[in-house]
């Protein structure tokens, strides 16, 4: 929704919550439904309903437990049957500096001091492991904002003594666990505070009057930044960006001034200013964001800009070339079907409002960020959070040259006439096997964003699917691609439960970088192998229809399934008999089973 | 500002906090009047109230007010 998208206006949110959430409830979804704890050291109330609002808008549906005021210590440490009933699938902890038990006293030496810091830190350390050991969900926990005041002046931050140096050295240790447990996200109001401000952050009428730690009209910014990361970990991240080029890429428009007329490199401050964009749009890039161009422009000209002395993003750093004279609103639909991604995952940016407005108003849930001058584009794009990163996997490092194999594969294909004989030659081999401690996260990640090839869409925490690779009536599979291009990574997983001789599929998905590569089929062969195995003599299947899933709407039957049911909503049950020989599925990829 | 137009623009406040176009605010309106105004609510409409008419209640203000007439009477006194 418009109004809680970056840059918003903290008052409306506030003052029209109920309208907001209202309205997001009735037009939004489908919702994916998750369990929020709010553990707070000081008043959560209105980060709780704001939370939603951010929340309901990334297509998720929170329900929450809220502790009661200060009992975040309390509710996480001690036996807490409600809490364990709740069983969240995410704990945020709400503390600030205000739950500092002791600072360091004027006359402390530094032994007494590493020993105050110790005890503080040690406090939250214990409380972080029972959480994972009794709740087994990712843990979500501020940092420390900057004191209000500071007794020594600007030596806080040097001495011992120091609020500021206290704080700091706390921070760095709350970084290291962070480090060190995957599931552990730091919500990092340290900087938050500082970007709105810390004096009007931590104004301290809120806090003796309500018992809020920051004022009212920061908690919008709060509430955003934590949803940003909850989604993240739901698999909600926007995967790239489609960008305009004439005065969003560079100033001025090229077919009319020429390339040498353009506004960008270190001659002027303007364009200084777009070489700064476009570094930050680089560095984008070597995380994994997908870099696109949608321009009114003819394609000669889009090159001409990209091949100026000045630019730093080349050609070769997008994916997808659009330059024509065709609506944007067409040209992004092809851009994500080129790369088989949801329109959705992708954001537009443009410094056209009126080309936004058509994008967004064309696409349903396509962001395209208002994203004022060019001074303003790095802070609107990074302050969106579109791209929150809470895990960086080898995979998102990677991710870009995946997609530039992929056109390389189209390219090659088109060289070819049998399509089998294409598959034959790229080479394809796949390791499939139980799943492996090295690729739980990416496994999780896979569960929660793959919606097209998808069959039932059931949406797994990593704690969850820990747990199935351990479950001794489970089968669990997951498949590795690779081909004469490169390695596509994780892009398939299969999760069944078996009783009494017949195995039950609960999961089956595959990412959509590697379809018609026949992946499925090498996944079947594997599945059908790990039943034999276990003396398993049927596997049923099931397809959910989603608003997005049609494509594997005949999947089943394809693998060589029987329908035996199926209802008015389109939900079908299928039957798959093992005492017949098995014959093999694939027949152009090399399989090495784990 | 009279004291008609602030009272409209604090009932706009209202409906919009409480998100119900019926609510109508007079002098002796109170908390006890409106089914969802707790603390917690209070410090929104103080918020909202402070943002819209670009002033500040004093915190002895917040927590002594008894009815809506003398918030308006504290906005009045303050633009």
């Amino acid at each position: 929704m418009k109004c809680l998208e970056y840059p918003f206006d903290p008052n409306y949110i506030l003052e029209k919550k109920k309208k907001i959430r209202r309205e997001l409830l009735e037009v939004g979804g489908p919702f994916i439904d998750k369990k929020i704890a709010i553990l707070g050291g000081s008043t959560t109330n209105d980060i709780r309903l704001i939370l939603e609002l951010f929340l309901l808008d990334q297509g998720i549906r929170p329900a929450f437990y809220e502790s009661e005021y200060n009992r975040y210590y309390e509710d996480a440490m001690f036996p807490n049957p409600e809490l364990e009933e709740f069983g969240p699938d995410v704990v945020y902890i709400h503390t600030t500096n205000r739950n500092i038990t002791a600072y360091p006293a004027p006359g402390d030496d530094e032994k007494a001091v590493e020993n105050l810091l110790l005890t503080e830190y040690e406090k939250f350390r214990k409380m972080w492991d029972r959480i994972f050991e009794v709740y087994r969900c990712p843990v979500i926990q501020n940092d420390f904002e900057m004191p209000y005041f500071r007794l020594l002046g600007n030596r806080d931050a040097v001495d011992p003594r120091g609020r500021v140096h206290f704080l700091s050295e706390l921070n760095r240790k709350f970084f290291s666990y962070a480090r060190d447990h995957e599931n552990f996200h730091i919500c990092d109001i340290n900087y938050l505070s500082a970007d709105f401000g810390l004096k009007d952050w931590a104004d301290p009428f809120y806090y003796h009057m309500y018992k809020y730690a920051l004022s009212l009209p920061a908690i919008p910014y709060l509430a955003q930044n934590v949803a940003n990361i909850i989604k993240s970990l739901f698999g909600k991240n926007k995967k790239g960006l489609v960008l305009d080029l004439d005065n969003t890429l560079w100033g001025g428009v090229i077919g009319d001034d020429g390339v040498e007329n353009i506004e960008l490199g270190p001659e002027e401050s303007t364009g200084q200013a777009y070489s700064e964009f476009q570094e930050y749009l680089k560095q984008l890039k070597t995380l994994g964001i997908l870099l696109n161009i949608d321009s009114k422009n003819d394609p000669e000209n889009a090159l001409a800009g990209l091949r100026h002395p000045d630019s730093t993003l080349k050609e070769e750093d997008f994916i997808e070339i659009m330059a024509n004279w065709e609506p944007k609103d067409q040209n992004f639909r092809k851009i994500a079907r080129e790369l088989n991604l949801l329109p959705e995952s992708l954001v537009f940016i443009d410094d056209n409002p009126a080309e936004r407005h058509i994008v967004r108003e064309q696409i349903k849930g396509v962001r395209a960020p208002e994203i004022g001058g060019i001074q303003d584009y790095i802070r609107v794009i990074d302050r969106s959070g579109f791209f929150e990163v809470t895990a960086l996997s080898g995979d998102d490092l990677k991710r870009s040259e995946m997609y530039a194999e992929n056109a390389k594969r189209r390219a090659f294909e088109e060289s070819f006439s049998d399509y089998r004989e294409y598959l034959v030659s790229l080479k394809m081999k796949a390791v499939i096997g139980a799943f492996e401690p090295l690729y739980m996260a990416r496994i999780a990640q896979l569960t929660n964003k793959s919606n097209q090839f998808n069959l039932t869409t059931k949406r797994y925490t990593q704690a969850e699917i820990e747990e199935a690779a351990k479950d001794p009536e489970r089968v669990t599979l997951y498949g590795k691609l690779e081909d004469r291009f490169g390695d596509n990574g994780v892009v398939s997983v299969v999760i069944g439960h078996f009783s009494g001789g017949i195995l039950k599929i609960e999961l089956w998905l595959m990412s959509c970088r590697v379809l018609k590569r026949d992946m499925e089929f090498a996944m079947m062969d594997a599945l059908a192998s790990e039943c034999l195995k276990r003396g398993i003599r049927e596997i049923r299947g099931y397809y959910y229809p989603t608003p997005k899933n049609g494509m594997v709407r005949d999947f089943y039957a394809i693998m060589g399934f029987e329908k035996i049911s199926g209802d008015d909503k389109g939900n079908t049950e299928w039957t798959f008999d093992l005492t017949k020989p098995y014959e093999k599925k694939n027949t152009v990829i090399e399989t090495a089973d784990r | 500002m009279t004291r008609e137009e602030a009272f409209e623009k604090v009932n706009g406040i209202f409906r919009d906090n409480f998100d119900d176009e019926s609510i109508t605010v007079t002098d002796e309106t109170t908390a006890d009047d409106i089914e969802d105004w707790d603390s917690l609510e209070h410090i929104n409409l103080i918020a909202a109230i402070e943002n819209r008419f670009g002033m500040k209640f004093t915190m002895g203000e917040v927590v002594s007010m008894k009815n809506v007439g003398e918030m308006v009477d504290i906005i009045l006194s303050r633009i």
